[in-house]
């Protein structure tokens, strides 16, 4: 069993001029490439810890109802051969409404609100199938370049099937107009690639009278064949 | 085939998010085996600190077997053993792991490896993860691992962890320039 490499271009290269903190931080020397051994065609199946429901709705982790336009994020867990990934954890972190993470270092002139940490995690069913219940993200400035703004997002941390299936990336919010102008999203070189964190307004999802639902789906690495049976 | 989804950046702002109680404990205290500490620094090419990178950990119990569904070498892992660690560094840059001393997997040619931590590393500035691996400066095996084998003999110090202690080594990251980390393609 091995695990095909990522298509070219679909992965942002870590030397990315546009987005200013990559220039000290990426290896200059070529990546060594090494056959794929037990080490890395295994993996931590449950990282840890209860999963309480509250985990997977972060509007209800606090006494008060946050502020913002309340949405449904669903979607499955795939790997590239188009198999659902079962029980694997998803892990989210966000913004509030107004732009600002419930972080210290986070000095954006933006209120926090005491009603939302902007943090949950859910297993996938057998499926593959995940939903969080959350608040649309607000945009925020960084510092990047002059006027620099993050599109909407959400941050998203997968393990999958092993070591080589781990991903984390980040969610954009269909019809964004930030998205032309973020060197974080346009670092992905392939076009269709980029496209693939844009997630899908879907009316199937939007619950009546309570919240509008996006759909995104997210492709993993999996093994290049089914394994053999023993 | 479907495309896959493409990695974007950790940011800085994530600790609310992925920092997990006792996630530096790869092992718990009953797991089998010669009990280690694992710590570091993660530098960039200014040889500043990164206070805000995520390091991630992945390794075989001390008899080799992984707690995972996918290894089917053996027979049960360590019930006190989990395998996975994840540290977030702190304001020095540094970070420490509790764990045993990994045993030798079955490696490409079906020899054993020498005992060795996967390592992915996550951060602000970092787009998609960079992939490491952890040897032990001080294990004989060393010279026969096979995937220690095909990086220039040169670089091959970056992956050796140093003996800091009788049961403590010392594992220095540095994501470019001079003693430049070796990074993995895998």
């Amino acid at each position: 069993m091995i695990y095909r490499k990522p298509p070219e271009g679909t992965h942002p290269p870590n030397d990315s001029p546009g987005y200013k903190s990559t220039a000290l931080r990426h290896p200059k020397e070529p990546l060594v490439v090494i056959p794929q051994t037990l080490t890395e065609l295994t993996g931590p199946a449950f990282p840890y810890g209860r999963i309480e429901t509250s985990d997977s709705d972060l509007t209800r982790q606090h006494e008060g109802e946050p502020q913002g336009e309340r949405i449904i994020v669903q979607g499955r867990i795939l790997d590239d051969g188009g198999r659902p990934i079962p029980k694997t954890l998803v892990e989210i972190w966000q913004a509030n409404a107004a732009g600002r993470y419930t972080h210290r270092v986070d000095q954006h002139e933006a209120p926090l609100d005491p009603n939302f940490s902007g943090a949950g995690r859910t297993l996938t069913d057998a499926e593959g199938r995940y939903t969080f219940t959350t608040i649309r993200p607000g945009a925020y400035p960084w510092r990047n370049h002059d006027n620099a703004w993050r599109p909407a997002h959400i941050h998203f941390s997968l393990f999958g099937t092993s070591f080589l299936s781990r991903l984390i990336t980040q969610m954009y919010f269909p019809g964004d107009p930030l998205m032309p102008f973020d060197p974080i999203f346009n670092s992905i070189p392939d076009e269709k690639a980029r496209q693939r964190l844009i997630a899908g307004f879907d009316l199937q999802v939007t619950k009546p009278e309570w919240a509008l639902g996006f759909t995104f789906d997210i492709v993993l690495r999996g093994p290049d064949a089914t394994p053999m049976e023993k | 085939m479907r495309g896959l989804t493409p990695f974007q950046t950790l940011g800085p702002f994530f600790d609310f998010g992925l920092v997990i109680p006792s996630g530096e404990i790869i092992a718990d205290a009953a797991a089998a085996g010669r009990r280690i500490t694992v710590e570091g620094c993660i530098r960039d090419s200014a040889a500043n600190p990164l206070p805000d990178a995520l390091i991630e950990v992945w390794q075989a119990d001390a008899s080799g077997k992984y707690r995972s569904p996918a290894d089917t070498h053996s027979t049960t892992a360590d019930a006190a053993f989990n395998g996975f660690g994840r540290v977030a560094t702190d304001d020095k840059g540094t970070f420490l792991f509790r764990t045993v001393m990994p045993g030798r997997v079955p490696g490409p040619d079906g020899r054993l490896q020498a005992p060795h931590m996967a390592v992915g590393v996550l951060a602000r500035g970092i787009l998609t993860r960079l992939i490491t691996r952890l040897y032990f400066e001080d294990e004989s095996s060393n010279g026969e691992d096979a995937v220690l084998s095909l990086v220039p003999a040169s670089r091959r110090g970056t992956l050796l962890a140093k003996r800091i202690g009788a049961d403590a080594y010392r594992f220095d990251i540095v994501l470019q320039g001079a003693g430049e980390t070796v990074f993995f393609d895998v």
